[in-house]
This record gives structure tokens, C-alpha cells and sequence, in this order.
């Protein structure tokens, strides 16, 4: 079991991630991941989805794994990487059900994702995490270590590996059809 | 008399500006989330706000970017008529500006050279360039880093004169709404009302140059402002979308006569990032 909840109650999420692991979080749950996970975004996805129809090897193993939607700024000297916030998930949205069909159990970026990929986090047991937009910063403190796996001629959009660690996020959509941003919403909104 | 500027004096402002803006939000931001600390209603809402004020604190003293995405520059020039520009052109060494403060301050390349190849330029040139001749000999350049996420939001519709004010109103808010967590809330809006398509969205980008927080100087627009500030913080969506009574930390309106026919209105949607600087050469 890789999920775990501290003191605090925030949930300790250590990749790969099983089945189990998915059913356990819920929309709201805020947690902290650590271990490997990969980043790929929209120009990344554009090369995946080919290999994905022809049935050919993918550049990373997707089982178990969670991939961040990010474009990191360059490392200054000394540096693992520079500001790494999420950017908009919706953008992948064409391209995530497949993944998750191959085993993919969670997704990171920021903002609403369409109903199929609500549909194919139930099908198949995938979570979308949600990280802080806008605060780069913060969360390249979490990355201990970068490296590029595949398209490193695609600069910022190419794929990479980051080992993490307590990187902040919270359980936006879960497998189970729940939603923060809906539940969120309702509960604040004044008439 | 004319007064000489040399590009090489614009380049190096640019330079500069682009590599303190994207590391250093102004006071007027933090001071928005200051504020917002104080009204928020939701914990998850105020720990972003917290962060949010955390990572501005950290990029400044690590100069680390506050956010990855470094944005595309807009730049709005006002050119004094008496000013020379000398030892070449003007768009080009702001061009160069750009080029120098991102390769030198390791901030992200984020233009592609074509809407259809999509081949990164490499040192996020070219800016977007608006340039205003106005009287005197005086040299202000105004730089925002805008990002593409917020960028991706923004809308535009021709109203009907018949729509009126109550349509402007509708529209607006509909903006946020669409926006949602997709644009990385709080938002601030610029908006452009008046005018003809174009004109209403350079204005609706122009408008987020004031001082956030600060009056519009027009009393009615200053009510509006105020109005659809408070609804659009009834809508529940909050920082990040996580719920919350923080969804926007400002609205800006900018207005300009229009044709007897048109009621264009603009909104140009920028995130909490919002990463602008101004000097006078």
C-alpha cells in the first residue's frame, strides 16, 4: 500500500500506485507525492498517441505511474530544475484516456478535465491530482532530481523523469466520480 | 528638440524589466493577497493564498521564476514625438530586450515560430508590441510576462447596443465562470468596452497595467468595477478552483466611443501571476 495518511491528514502517496492505492483517495484529499513520476505535455502527448494506435513501446512505463503536465523553466547553475507548476490538464485531455487504458493511475496538472476522462478515471482507476498553479517556485523545492527519458529536442516539453519528494497536491477528480472543483464550488458560491 | 535614445539603451530596459518581472511581483499583488487573506472563507483557499505569497517571497529572494511559464511579453510603448530613436529599430531591440532578460535570467522559451509548425523560437521572442506616439520627449515601456493558460480564457463579444449595460455585466461574468480553475484563480480581468474588435482588446490587455486595487478614475466604471468584483466573488470557484470567496483580485475596465452599431467588449484574463513592470527612458 502506497498511500498512507500522517498525523496531519494530509495522505503520503509513494509511487507506483495500485489499483488499491486509486480507491483509497478521494476528491479533496490533500497529499504529498513522492517518489518518480514523469513529466509530458502537449507536444509530448502529439508523439505518444502514434506509438500508442500502433501498439509500439512507449519511452517510459506508464503502470502505476502519474505524469505531470508541466513545462519547467531551465536550471540555473547549481540548480535541479527551475519553477515547476502545472499547467493546464484539459489540453491532454484527447490523449489520457488512452494512457490510463495502458495502466497510467494518475495525472497532475491544473483546471477541469472533460467528461471522458471523468469516465476513464472510473473505467480504468486513474486520479487527477491537482498542483498549485502559478507557484514554480514552491514546488521546485520538491524535485530532487531531474533527467530527460525521451524528445529532449522538445526543450521545456520533453519528457522527464523527477524524483520527488512531499510534493503538494490534492485529489481533484477521483475514481469514484468525485469532483473537488463541483463540491468546492457549491460550497462557497453566495446568490 | 528632439532627444536621442539608443536601442541599445531600450534593449538593456527591456532586458531588465523582463528579468525583474518574472521573479519579483509588484507590491500591488501582494498587497491583493494580503487582502484576501483577511475575507477568505475556505482553509484550502487560504493555504493557496498562503503558498501564493510563499512562492512570491522565494522567487524573489532565490530568483527563482514565480511561475514556469514565463508568459509571452507584451510590451506597450509610449513614444514622446520628440524622442529619436537611433542605431536602429525600435520593435527590434525590444525584440532584443526579450532575447537577452530570457536567455540570460534561464526563463522559458514559450513562442513558437509559426501557429502551425510550432517550432519553439527559442529565447521567447517576439513580444507583442503596441506602440502609442504621444506628446513630449519621454520614453516609457510598460512589460507584462503573460502567461498562456489565463492567455487561453480570454474572450471577446460584439453586444448590441440593446444589450447594454446589463449584457456587459452578463458577459463579464461569464468570463470568470469559463475561466474557472483552468486560468489559475484568483484572476484579474481587463476589459476593454468600446471601440472597434481590435481596439476594445488592446485595451482589455492595456487596462491591467493599473495599480491593482486602485480607483478607476471614472466614478460610474469605478462602480461597475466594484459590482462585478463582489459577484464574481459570490461564485463560490475561489483560489484554484478549490472553493473559495477569492476568485478574482480585480477587475479593470478601460472604455473608448464606439460606432452607433457596436457594443464590443473584451476581457483579457490574467492569472495571480501577474508579473508587470514599467520604466521611463
Amino acid at each position: 500500500m502506497s498511500v498512507s495518511t500522517a498525523a496531519d491528514g494530509i495522505k503520503d502517496v509513494t509511487t507506483p500506485l495500485t489499483d488499491a492505492d486509486v480507491q483509497s483517495l478521494k476528491a479533496g484529499d490533500r497529499v504529498r507525492i513522492s517518489g518518480v513520476i514523469y513529466t509530458a505535455r502537449d507536444a509530448a502527448h502529439g508523439r505518444l498517441l502514434p506509438l500508442i494506435e500502433k501498439g509500439e513501446k512507449l519511452p517510459i512505463d506508464v503502470k502505476g505511474a502519474i505524469i505531470y503536465y508541466t513545462g519547467p523553466t531551465p536550471p540555473q547553475p547549481g540548480q535541479v530544475i527551475g519553477a515547476i507548476g502545472p499547467t493546464t490538464a484539459s489540453r491532454m485531455d484527447k490523449f489520457t484516456p488512452a494512457l490510463l487504458k495502458l495502466g497510467l493511475k494518475g495525472t497532475m496538472g491544473k483546471g477541469y478535465r472533460g467528461q471522458p476522462v471523468k469516465d476513464a478515471l472510473r473505467e480504468y482507476r486513474g486520479v487527477y491530482f491537482g498542483a498549485i498553479g502559478g507557484a514554480g517556485a514552491v514546488l521546485s523545492r520538491h524535485i530532487k532530481k531531474a533527467e530527460f527519458v525521451a524528445y529532449e529536442d522538445l526543450g521545456t516539453e520533453a519528457i522527464r523523469r523527477l524524483e520527488v519528494e512531499a510534493f503538494p497536491a490534492i485529489v481533484v477528480n477521483d475514481c469514484h466520480g468525485g469532483d473537488l472543483y463541483q463540491d468546492g464550488q457549491k460550497q462557497y458560491a453566495r446568490e | 528638440m528632439t532627444r536621442d535614445v539608443h536601442v541599445s539603451a531600450i534593449a538593456d530596459a527591456v532586458k531588465k524589466l523582463c528579468m525583474e518581472a518574472n521573479v519579483s511581483l509588484e507590491p500591488d499583488v501582494l498587497r491583493a493577497f494580503d487582502r484576501a487573506l483577511t475575507t477568505e472563507r475556505s482553509p484550502a483557499g487560504k493555504q493557496v493564498l498562503q503558498i501564493l505569497k510563499d512562492n512570491a517571497e522565494l522567487a524573489r529572494t532565490k530568483r527563482i521564476p514565480y511561475c514556469q511559464d514565463t508568459g509571452m511579453v507584451v510590451c506597450f510603448v509610449e513614444l514622446g514625438q520628440d524622442v529619436h530613436v537611433t542605431g536602429g529599430g525600435l520593435e527590434a531591440a525590444i525584440n532584443e530586450g526579450i532575447r537577452q532578460g530570457y536567455t540570460e535570467g534561464y526563463l522559458r522559451a514559450s513562442i513558437v515560430k509559426s501557429p502551425f509548425d510550432r517550432v519553439n523560437t527559442g529565447d521567447n521572442t517576439p513580444g507583442v508590441i503596441h506602440v502609442d506616439v504621444v506628446p513630449g520627449a519621454a520614453l516609457k515601456i510598460m512589460i507584462m510576462a503573460k502567461g498562456g493558460g489565463c492567455e487561453n480564457r480570454s474572450r471577446y463579444v460584439m453586444l448590441t447596443p440593446a444589450a447594454g449595460l446589463p449584457g456587459v455585466k452578463d458577459f463579464i461574468i461569464e468570463c470568470v465562470k469559463t475561466a474557472g480553475p483552468d486560468a489559475c484563480p484568483p484572476l484579474i480581468l481587463g476589459v476593454g468596452i468600446g471601440g472597434t474588435f481590435e481596439k476594445s482588446a488592446i485595451l482589455s490587455k492595456k487596462a491591467l497595467f493599473r495599480e491593482l486595487g486602485s480607483p478607476n478614475p471614472d466614478p460610474m466604471v469605478d462602480a461597475l468595477e466594484k459590482e462585478l468584483l463582489d459577484k464574481a466573488n459570490r461564485l463560490g470557484i475561489g483560489p484554484q478552483g478549490y472553493g473559495g470567496d477569492t476568485t478574482s483580485l480585480g477587475i479593470h475596465i478601460l472604455t473608448y466611443p464606439c460606432h452607433i452599431t457596436s457594443l464590443p467588449v473584451a476581457v483579457t484574463i490574467e492569472c495571480h501571476a501577474h508579473r508587470h513592470k514599467e520604466v521611463t527612458l
